[in-house]
């Protein structure tokens, strides 16, 4: 009558989907506790869960139901020790709160609800809104989870695994290879000894033949209930293993303009765009390869150190950088096996006449290899009053809007300050206000 | 394991297997059916870890549920409240079903998984099978059934509607949960097939109502039925209406087809749960009671050891510790106690009364057939009958309960009465009241609403002793009423 069933091996996180309505609901506190905790950390361990409070007051359920204090109330209570019928016991004065619990141990006020966010959850209100357009489309979602995979059977698992057809195969054989007799031949000794006992006047034949079928159909029953039809021998389970989903590669390039025009402040500036974006891309693939390509009047491939501190000197031919990120494109990272994302700073200065050639080769080959194409112009702060104006600019400036509105994954801003980073890195990478609505 | 079996033990040490477990299980259902003679649902015990459990309490004990915040909000609260070590998790949980789930966590020990089948897959089955409230009022061989559909049914409310409004209409519904049950009448139970023919069908009739055309058509009204005769207006739309849900679900103005079927998914689960939170003290103490008298039987029979008898107890114990008035830890009158103690004194009034007893039970002081006479009280009680019936002056004195009185305005507490000769009664009086789930819960009716008028919302919550609604919550479930209603809505507290 008994039952027994092993959930244990059920797939786990079955309360994620309410988690995450819950944090949905709440999602004003937990994106100004994710804010102050990076305005808080350094850039390199932004990562990494959080505590989050909310007030009580957000997340009330409310219902009808009695107020505590009010009206005439009577109750029963155990433990009398030395109360009689008719004593009166003195009420704790209002707002001593009598009964009331203690201060939380822990320092927590009761009026908020705390929890804890996960690190992947952080990185999602870090993040949110700033998918990059087309992402969803190369890379899996929530690609950081382990997948179910097949992997064989099993002679154990949970019920909801069960390998029907193979265990029904495996009962088969068994009972081919015990010989159970099948219940069509116990059928028919069955109607067979019924006809024998039916006949009017059954001769000796006859009546050795029902002996005989008698004992046969014996027999057969006995060895039925011997070799089950069924046997927990025979069950098997479709196995499961847990599978790291693989992770598309990306690759990233920088690339930047180092010829004397970019000082100390602008290539910090550049630096830090360079890592917000490297940070999001290392979230959304397991390998990020970086390539530095720092150019003059012309450009090379060179390392991390070199690209952001060594000195240059020489002209200025945008031009060069690009031809180069396609150089190394078509040697190293083939774009159907990789996403590409480049990201450029410049101060807009340009050799005549090379801008419209950067656009040639952005609208004729570049644009179509990359996911993403991010282009920021580092101006002066004094500048930046001046090109409020975003029709008007350098050349190269003017060259690229072009390009941006012809390829909806070009994006191009202008900063300033440090402070401008963030708000352009949201910027760059947020879904089109439009989209969201839509979507 | 064979020096075990020799020894005639059901098992021996902590460590349980599949083995154990349905060798215990038989033994257990041996001495319930032959020798308490329960009457159970078949089982199907359920071996979960403490995240399924999490997961078992956060959704109200049901094995699935539709999503919502709430319950997600649930869960981290007991999580937290887990991993911080103030509270333990529950040994098991029971689903009233057919079969009836019950949950054993794995990390029990033996002995612990013993003392929970006993408890859960035992006691609180009969209870569930024979209880009236249950029988009468819930529907165990559809339960998974329709909370199956309903997840189903919500989640595509979700990808038509959209989330937000799905879950603004389940938290405007879930604050009017507790205030719709139908108290008196019998719900109609609804089978699956129904169910879907309903939906079908309001959804074809959804699609007809957006035709244009329809809405430059006056309907046509009734003959007969004058629209300013108040009283034959609320008799028409079924008021005074005490289920809230109910009423919105028919009447309300402004909902959407798939709205007024999400209210009757809460409304249905709500009903579902009010045989139990009328019968607490009673299912607490059949399942305490059939626990304690299987296990000690079988401890007797020498077939659990004394070590893991002592483990027995010693939860069965602490489950059963009841703090006084005046501890911290007073969280109110322990359930289990109160039930335990009352049927273990049913079966020793039945079997060894005094004079006080045969004095105040004449039916059944001395009778010795305990076994029928729980029987029957546990299929034919709810908890405030079953004290106002059973609560004996001995269980009084043993718990020293005493009857407080606390008026508005006093600067006393008065102690109105006590666990002695003059106190009996009133103290059980009092006791039996306080598990009357009507008092417990505020009456509150829908009485008026003018559909071709203004369309305001009536209700009225008759306060009992004065007692009024928490303000707050009393605003924020208005609102949620309004929500729903589409049109304004008056709440009137009057005494009486």
């Amino acid at each position: 009558m008994s039952h027994f069933i092993d959930r244990r091996l059920n797939p786990k996180g079955r309360n994620l989907g309410n988690r995450r309505r819950f944090i949905g609901r709440v999602k004003q506190h937990v994106k100004e506790a994710v804010d102050a905790s990076v305005r808080r950390r350094a850039i390199a361990d932004i990562e990494g869960g959080d505590k989050v409070a909310v007030p009580r007051d957000s997340l009330l359920e409310p219902s009808f139901r009695h107020a505590s204090e009010g009206g005439k109330r009577e109750g029963v209570l155990p433990g009398n020790r030395a109360y009689r019928a008719g004593d009166e016991i003195p009420k704790p004065p209002a707002g001593a709160g009598g009964a009331g619990r203690q201060g939380a141990p822990d320092g927590e006020g009761e009026d908020d609800f705390v929890f804890a966010i996960s690190r992947d959850e952080f990185l999602d209100i870090f993040f949110e809104d700033l998918e990059l357009p087309d992402l969803v489309k190369r890379t899996l979602e929530g690609a950081a989870v382990q997948k179910n995979r097949r992997a064989g059977i099993s002679v154990t698992g949970s019920p909801s695994n069960l390998d029907l057809s193979r265990t029904m195969r495996n009962a088969l054989g068994r009972r081919i290879a015990l010989k159970r007799p099948r219940d069509a031949d116990v059928e028919a000794l069955r109607a067979r000894l019924f006809e024998l006992e039916m006949r009017h006047a059954p001769d000796e034949a006859d009546r050795a033949e029902r002996r005989r079928i008698e004992a046969e159909l014996a027999e057969a029953l006995r060895r039925q209930k011997r070799v089950p039809y069924l046997d927990p021998l025979d069950v098997r389970y479709r196995h499961f293993e847990p599978h790291p989903e693989p992770r598309a590669r990306a690759v990233m390039f920088c690339l930047m303009d180092v010829s004397a025009s970019m000082g100390a402040r602008e290539k910090d500036l550049a630096k830090r765009f360079f890592v917000l974006l490297h940070l999001f891309l290392t979230r959304r693939y397991d390998t990020v390869d970086l390539v530095f390509i720092r150019h003059t009047h012309q450009a090379s491939e060179v390392d991390e150190d070199t690209f952001f501190h060594a000195r240059e000197t020489g002209g200025t031919v945008v031009s060069t950088a690009l031809v180069e990120m396609l150089k190394v494109v078509e040697d190293r990272y083939p774009p159907s096996e990789w996403n590409i994302y480049a990201a450029q700073a410049s101060d807009g200065d340009n050799y005549q006449g090379d801008s419209l050639r950067c656009a040639e080769l952005l609208d004729g080959a570049i644009m179509k290899l990359c996911q993403y194409f991010a282009y920021v112009e580092i101006i002066g702060e004094a500048e930046a009053q001046i090109l409020r104006d975003q029709t008007r600019g350098t050349e190269l400036w003017m060259g690229y809007r072009g390009v941006a509105n012809r390829w909806p994954n070009f994006a191009m801003r202008r900063i300033a300050a440090p402070g401008e980073i963030y708000p352009v890195f949201r910027d760059l990478f947020s879904r089109r206000e439009k989209e969201a609505q839509d979507g | 394991m064979a020096r075990v079996a020799d020894r005639g033990l059901l098992f021996s040490g902590p460590d349980w297997s599949f083995d154990t477990l349905r060798r215990t299980t038989d033994a257990i259902e041996a001495i319930a059916r032959t020798d308490l003679g329960l009457d159970c649902y078949p089982n199907q015990i359920e071996i979960i870890s403490t995240e399924q459990m999490l997961d078992a309490y956060s959704s109200t004990g049901m094995p699935l549920m539709y999503k919502h915040w709430s319950f997600g909000k649930a869960f981290i609260h007991h999580e937290r409240l887990y991993r911080k070590g103030a509270r333990g998790l529950a040994y098991e949980i029971v689903i009233n079903s057919n079969p009836c789930i019950s949950y054993c966590l794995e990390e029990n020990t033996m002995p612990m998984q013993a003392l929970v089948i006993a408890h859960a897959a035992f006691g609180h089955n009969h209870f569930f099978k024979n209880n009236h409230l249950f029988r009468q009022w819930t529907d165990p061989d559809g339960i998974l059934d329709y909370l199956e559909y309903a997840r189903g049914f919500l989640k595509d409310c979700e990808d038509r509607h959209g989330a937000r409004a799905v879950e603004r209409t389940l938290d405007a519904a879930h604050s009017l949960m507790s205030a719709s049950v139908f108290r008196h009448r019998r719900p109609p139970q609804p089978s699956l097939r129904e169910e879907r023919l309903r939906e079908e069908r309001r959804l074809r009739e959804e699609e007809a109502a957006q035709h244009y055309l329809w809405s430059r058509i006056e309907p046509a009204r009734a003959p007969g039925l004058p629209e300013t005769d108040a009283a034959e207006r609320r008799r028409a739309l079924g008021l005074p209406e005490e289920n809230i849900l109910y009423f919105l679900e028919r009447h309300s103005p402004s909902l959407a087809p798939w709205q007024r079927q999400a209210l009757r998914i809460v409304r249905n689960i709500s009903q579902y749960f009010y045989p139990q939170r009328q019968t607490q003290v009673m299912n607490e103490g059949c399942a305490c009671f059939t626990h304690f008298h299987i296990l000690n039987r079988l401890h007797a029979e020498g077939r659990i050891e004394d070590g893991a008898m002592l483990e027995i107890l010693h939860s069965h114990t602490s489950v059963l510790t009841q703090p006084d008035f005046d501890s911290p830890f007073y969280g109110g009158i322990n359930p289990y106690t109160l039930g335990f103690a009352m049927m273990q004194d049913i079966r020793r009034i039945c079997e060894q009364p005094t004079a006080e007893d045969r004095d105040w039970f004449p039916a059944f002081a001395g009778s010795g057939d305990w076994r029928a006479l729980l029987g029957e009280a546990w299929a034919n009680f709810r908890d405030e009958s079953f004290i106002q019936q059973f609560l004996s002056p001995k269980v009084m004195r043993d718990l020293r309960l005493f009857a407080v009185t606390d008026t508005e305005g006093e600067d006393v507490v008065r102690v109105s009465a006590i666990h002695d000769e003059g106190g009996y009664h009133a103290v059980r009086d009092a006791l039996a009241r306080s598990y009357d789930l009507s008092t417990r819960s505020p009456d509150i009716e829908v009485i008026d609403a003018d559909l071709a008028g203004d369309r305001l919302l009536r209700l009225r919550h008759r306060m009992r002793n004065g007692i009024p609604l928490d303000a707050r919550d009393r605003e924020a479930t208005l609102g949620c009423l309004r929500h729903l209603w589409g049109y304004d809505v008056a709440l009137e507290e009057v005494t009486g």
